[in-house]
């Protein structure tokens, strides 16, 4: 059982700068011109940030910031106004449930912990829209957050670069 | 009642407390945009945020355009600068046709005593994001308000009719497609004269006739044009062609398929006209017409 357990490690604080500055960029991500076959491919970045950081630190990031940031996508994306919202509030609310047990795995191990979250959160938005009389997009719809969840160990592994203490080979301690 | 224990971090709310807030005010905002088109102000409000951060993100596509344009060469420039030529030669041949036509058409109706037909401006604009939204049709284009455009106004290309501005932003617009599930157009057969209302499907490439009666004049290959009886889309602008008629006995009415005459993916300009009047938008789900939001907003 230990084994799977991650190696402890001791990190340094995280600095608001780069928290903002990360999430600031995956909604970028986000509204970049993606199309083609790119498009139903690409995983949605501001949700896997928000993911991220609420885990993180949910002392700072929450339930408002998720808000807001569903909010700019909906303006950006042309969709329903609310819906990205709402899709960002049940991952928002999925990773403060998912918060203490991420931290008994290593990042590899969370891939088939996040797809379930990506997924309802996309589910919600397919069935809203659905409800609302939209048509349906296809199975392409559920792609998107396969590939989120796989990138997820990349994500997790460059954002917490930052916070890696370095080490001094002269004074290892 | 003594003994009740104080927490002891002090956190607010619980989290599915928190949840359930937002899931809520979400479901509110998306009833409020979706079933009767309010929330216009914060909407744009949200939008002029957004905007810098668009034109970033669009901005790495804007520099691969430059960087491809500067390697082009001269011969294709050449060969490019020919065509051109040689369509504006035929388009200026048939506007010197459209003119004497027009006049004519002025002296008749001034004989006939009707209304002048009126002769809508037009404002280019570009086609910045398309398909975002995998549930409907749309394309957001580079003009908004600042610029003149109003919800209801029509938007071409050089093929024909592309679709319909639905919201209008400060610096950008919302154009649904004719593809669009809720879109419709009054069109007419070019061939025959018959009128119809043409439904958009969902899907690219694809839209329906609805509602032909067995009997109907039209066949595979006829060409679908605007009837301008709605008063929204001016009368004559090419809409699709027809590619099947099914006329199936056990069906109430003929079943006719039709492709758009224009492709949103094969231009990045296109054509706002501005309408004299706009009348009512179409009603899609999630853009009301403007007329039902101009008279909830008198009632609120």
């Amino acid at each position: 059982m230990a084994a799977s357990a991650p190696r402890q490690e001791l990190l340094l604080p995280v600095r608001p700068l780069f928290m903002w500055a990360t999430l600031l960029a995956a909604l970028l991500l986000n509204l970049l011109p993606w199309s083609g076959w790119l498009a139903w491919l690409k995983p949605d970045f501001a949700a896997l940030a928000l993911l991220f950081w609420i885990v993180r630190e949910p002392q700072r990031i929450g339930f408002g910031t998720a808000f807001a940031f569903g909010l700019a996508m909906d303006i950006g994306q042309a969709s329903l106004f609310g819906q990205h919202a709402l899709a960002y509030s049940v991952v928002a609310y999925a990773a403060t449930l998912l918060r203490r047990r991420l931290r008994m795995f290593s990042a590899d191990k969370h891939v088939l912990q996040i797809l379930p979250v990506l997924l309802a959160a996309q589910l919600v938005v397919l069935l809203v829209r659905l409800a609302g009389g939209a048509a349906s997009p296809g199975w392409t719809w559920l792609v998107a957050p396969v590939t989120g969840a796989l990138l997820w160990p990349l994500v997790w592994a460059l954002l917490l670069l930052p916070q890696r203490p370095r080490i001094d080979p002269e004074h290892p301690i | 009642m003594e003994n009740v224990q104080q927490p002891f971090f002090h956190r607010g709310p619980t989290p599915l407390a928190r949840f359930l807030l937002a899931a809520s005010l979400a479901l509110a905002l998306i009833a409020a945009d979706g079933r009767f088109g309010y929330l216009v102000y914060l909407q744009q409000a949200v939008a002029v945020v957004v905007h810098p951060l668009q034109q970033i993100a669009l901005f790495p596509a804007w520099v691969s355009g430059r960087i491809a344009g500067f390697f082009t060469t001269q011969s294709q420039l050449a060969v490019r600068n020919g065509v051109l030529e040689q369509q504006n030669l035929l388009n200026q041949a048939a506007l010197l046709r459209l003119q004497a036509l027009e006049q004519e058409n002025a002296r008749l109706r001034a004989m006939l005593d009707s209304r002048a037909l009126a002769r809508p401006g037009a404002l280019f604009a570009e086609i910045v994001y398309s398909h975002r939204d995998p549930f409907t049709r749309r394309v957001i284009v580079d003009r908004g308000s600042s610029a003149g455009v109003a919800e209801g106004y029509p938007v071409v290309d050089a093929e024909g009719l592309v679709g319909q501005v639905t919201r209008v932003f400060p610096w950008s617009s919302r154009v649904t497609l004719i593809t669009d599930k809720d879109m419709t157009v009054p069109v007419q057969v070019m061939r025959s004269g018959v009128r119809g209302v043409l439904y958009g499907t969902g899907t690219d490439g694809q839209l329906e006739l609805r509602f032909m009666p067995f009997s109907a004049d039209i066949q595979a290959g006829d060409r679908l044009v605007t009837s301008g009886i709605d008063g929204t889309y001016p009368a004559g602008l090419p809409v699709a062609v027809v590619e099947e008629v099914e006329r199936d006995a056990a069906q109430m009415f003929a079943r006719v398929l039709a492709r758009p005459a224009t492709g949103v993916n094969r231009y990045r300009q296109v054509l706002v006209l501005a309408q004299p009047a706009p009348e009512a938008a179409n009603p899609g789900m999630d853009d009301p017409p403007p007329a039902a939001r101009r008279r909830s907003r008198k009632a609120g």
